[in-house]
This record gives structure tokens, C-alpha cells and sequence, in this order.
């Protein structure tokens, strides 16, 4: 018998308003798979995020992480999850060394000095440990975002638009690192515009339009042209 | 332990990231010096006129330089949405909030010292023989007044005309603070013993409790919104 799996969205609705962004949206994501949500602005990848990671609460359905409901037990998913959104959660006038040493102690690590460094190590930012985020690039800032999931060792992954703004050494550290945390048994939700190949460590793609899941596919088979014509099929049928 | 230790990372950073900018310390101690010559200014050298208003006029000083420094508490926050990293880092959310007062109240104590020291240079008061007793109100009243401060910054800093709500909410439950700590600053710069602002020490002391008490006990809902 096949595991539970790591995510299980059902019947998933949220509005705000009058304005419906997600209307029954179902998905499951084992653990060692990832999925890439796909889909025009205002489809609502954001928000199902966003609910994933216990920021939004949902107005129907249920969103559970590890069997851990997001809307109920807010804590306990949140011990289980790294989101990695638009901002990077770094302090701007700390160093990167201050900025691990920061989340560690708020998560109420107490961690010596030498596990933050390899934390930076691990991330290839160890000659930065002493520069202020101010002076980082967006790449330097995304990896140290993702330096604290060294030591916080979430099971889950949020990704969104985890590879915008990034140039080619750092897209593809950044798929590396993400196949590494998908060997390790952990997955990975992945909101993203780009079908280049990046894709390329996602198992499964889900289309959403207008708030629904319209395709959810294996991606394994699929060339990077299929992909644009299932999401022009898609789109365009729904909006 | 891990309680005091998340509170602390949140006072040490907040510290540290002040250090390093300098904006709010830098702003009030402007502000501070900027008020100092308009009350100059205005009063002239009567004695008689300043004793009478210098009490108010140095809570005044200590509650504007106090908005403009609590209302930017939260402002590092909304950068890089480190917001939502404090949202998402488990464990129990007032330790945040501890730590923010704590931080608060370091920077005004700081502030409001500097600018007693500029009082005494400005108008020729004489603090010696008061000073423990003035410390003493000074403090009680920062600390309800940082208290309420830290929690209100939290709830207006995700509002776009927080610039506007943020004292409005604040002042009138500040008005039992000002009240005591002005009356009890009134009677130490006079000169008479603390216990005879017995209970005007009270007052400060019980708001203090229950201000601290309010805001450890609701930041997690301000925090998640």
C-alpha cells in the first residue's frame, strides 16, 4: 500500500469577497515528489500556497500537511514546512551569519557556531558569512533563505517563483539543491511561470485556471513543447 | 529557557540591526533637539512659567520622540516579508513580542535620557537631589507607554494609513499613563518625597502589569491578522 501523502488538498475554496480564487481544488503530493503549479496571474497558485503554509486560511475544504491540518494545527505544520516566497526572510543589516543565527534562535535551536557555518557551506555562501544581506544578489539571497531549512529540516517545500531573478550558475544550484531535498524523502510544491527547464525537477504539473486544477499530469513524458501546448490548451479553454 | 532565549534573538536583532542603520536613533535624538528649541523659544527664561509646564513639556517630548520611534518598530519586519518568517517560526508568539518591548524599551530609555540631560542643559533645572525619583517615574511610565506602543505598532504596521492610526489608537489608552506620570514628575522635580505620589506610583504600576499582561496575551492574533 502506498504511503499517505505528504500534502492532501481536497475541495480546497477560497474567497475573498465576492471573488473566488480557488473553487475545489484537489491534490496530493507523496513524499520524493514534487509538483509544479502552473498557471496565468491571479489563477490562485499564490494563495493555495499561501494556505499550504498557513498564512491564508481556507473559506472551504481542507489542506493537510505530514496528516497535519493547516487551518487546525497551524503549529505543527508550520514544524514541518520551509516556504520560500517572494521575500527571502533575511534581514537586510545583518550578515548571513547573523541572519542563520537570528532564525535559529527564534526556532529555539541553539546551535554552536560551527553548525551554522556548515549550514552557510552547505549553500555555498560560507566566504559571505560576514557580509551584510544588504550587498547580496538575489541568487546569494535565495540560498541563504534556504540555509535555514539546513538545520530547521522541513518535510515540505513552498516554492514560489523560486527560480525568478536568478541567473544560470544559481538556477541550476538551486535545481540541484531542490533534487537533493526530494531524494532525501522530502516534497516539494512549486508555484512557477517558467517552462524552461527548470521544470525539469518536478514529477507531476498542475495547470490551474480560474481557480481549478484543469490538468494533472506525469511530467516525465512531456518535451518542453508539449508542456506550452497543454498550458495554451488549458488557458485558453478557461479563461 | 527557550521562551527567554527566542525573546532575546528578537531584542539582539533589533539592536543590532539599529546599530548598523542608525535611523531611529538618529531621527529622534533630531526630533528631541527640535523640540528643545521651540520650548526654548517659547517659554524664554521665566522660571516661574517653566516650573509650571516642565513636567508636561517633558512627557510631551518623551511621547512624541516615543511615537516616531515605536511607530517604525515593526517597519524591518515588512521587508523581505520577514513578517511572515516570524509567523511561520514555531512557538509561542509572545516571546516576539517580549523581545520587540524589551528592544523598545532599551531605545527610548536611551532617548529619554538624553533628552532629561538636554532639559537640564536648556533650562537650568537641577535633577541632583531628584534624579533616582525621576528615573523611577520615568520608567514606570515607559514601560506602559512601550508596552501598549509595541502591540499597537504590530496592529497598524500591515495598514496603509498607519502613519494616522497608529497614535490615534494610541494616545487616549495612554491617558492613565500620562496622567500619573505627569502628576508624579510635577511633584519629584518639586521636590517632595515618592511617598507622596504613592499612588500615582500605583497606578503606573498596576497599568504597566496589565498593559504587558494584554499585549503578551493577544500578540499571537495581531501577528496572524
Amino acid at each position: 500500500m502506498a504511503p499517505d501523502p505528504l500534502v492532501r488538498v481536497t475541495g480546497l475554496r477560497k474567497t475573498f469577497g465576492t471573488r473566488r480564487v480557488l473553487d475545489g481544488v484537489a491534490l496530493d503530493v507523496r513524499a520524493g515528489e514534487a509538483v509544479a503549479l502552473l498557471g496565468p496571474n491571479g489563477a490562485g497558485k499564490t494563495t493555495l500556497l499561501k494556505i499550504l503554509a498557513t498564512l491564508v486560511r481556507p473559506t472551504r475544504g481542507a489542506a493537510a500537511i505530514g496528516g497535519q491540518d493547516c487551518a487546525r494545527r497551524p503549529e505543527d505544520v508550520r514544524r514541518l514546512i520551509g516556504l520560500v516566497a517572494h521575500g527571502a526572510h533575511v534581514y537586510e543589516d545583518l550578515t548571513a551569519l547573523e541572519n542563520l543565527r537570528f532564525w535559529a534562535a527564534l526556532w529555539g535551536l541553539r546551535l554552536p557556531a560551527s553548525d551554522l557555518a556548515a549550514a552557510l557551506a552547505d549553500v555555498e555562501l560560507e566566504r559571505h558569512a560576514g557580509e551584510r544581506v544588504r550587498t547580496f544578489s538575489e541568487g546569494m539571497r535565495r540560498r541563504l533563505s534556504l540555509a535555514r531549512f539546513v538545520f530547521a529540516r522541513p518535510r515540505v517545500l513552498l516554492l514560489d517563483e523560486p527560480f525568478a531573478g536568478l541567473d544560470q550558475r544559481a538556477r541550476k544550484w538551486l535545481e540541484e539543491y531542490l533534487q537533493a531535498f526530494k531524494a532525501g524523502g522530502g516534497a516539494i510544491v512549486m508555484a512557477t511561470h517558467s517552462f524552461g527547464r527548470e521544470l525539469a525537477i518536478a514529477d507531476r504539473l498542475a495547470i490551474l485556471v480560474a481557480g481549478r486544477i484543469a490538468l494533472d499530469t506525469p511530467r516525465a513524458a512531456l518535451t518542453s513543447d508539449d508542456v506550452q501546448r497543454l498550458y495554451a490548451l488549458h488557458t485558453e479553454n478557461g479563461s | 529557557m527557550t521562551y527567554a532565549r527566542r525573546a532575546w534573538a528578537v531584542v539582539w536583532k533589533d539592536l543590532l540591526v539599529e546599530r548598523r542603520s542608525k535611523e531611529t536613533l538618529n531621527a529622534l535624538f533630531f526630533f528631541s533637539l527640535l523640540l528643545l528649541f521651540v520650548f526654548q523659544f517659547t517659554l524664554g527664561p521665566d522660571r516661574e512659567r517653566l516650573a509650571a509646564v516642565l513636567p508636561g513639556l517633558l512627557w510631551l517630548g518623551f511621547i512624541l520622540s516615543g511615537l516616531l520611534g515605536l511607530g517604525r518598530t515593526f517597519l524591518v519586519e515588512r521587508e523581505n516579508d520577514c513578517w511572515e518568517g516570524l509567523l511561520l517560526a514555531p512557538g509561542d508568539k509572545s516571546a516576539i513580542y517580549v523581545g520587540k518591548l524589551a528592544g523598545n524599551l532599551l531605545l527610548m530609555l536611551v532617548v529619554e535620557a538624553v533628552l532629561v540631560a538636554m532639559f537640564v542643559v536648556f533650562f537650568n533645572v537641577d535633577v541632583g537631589g531628584v534624579w533616582p525619583g525621576l528615573a523611577l517615574v520615568i520608567v514606570l511610565g515607559t514601560i506602559g507607554f512601550a508596552a501598549v506602543g509595541t502591540l499597537f505598532a504590530a496592529m497598524t504596521a500591515q495598514v496603509r494609513a498607519r502613519e494616522l492610526l497608529f497614535p490615534v489608537l494610541l494616545l487616549p489608552v495612554q491617558v492613565p499613563i500620562l496622567l500619573a506620570t505627569v502628576k508624579a514628575t510635577e511633584a519629584v522635580l518639586l521636590g517632595e518625597p515618592l511617598a507622596a505620589v504613592a499612588d500615582w506610583l500605583k497606578l503606573l504600576v498596576a497599568a504597566d502589569l496589565i498593559y504587558v499582561v494584554v499585549g503578551v496575551l493577544t500578540f499571537e492574533f495581531v501577528l496572524e491578522g
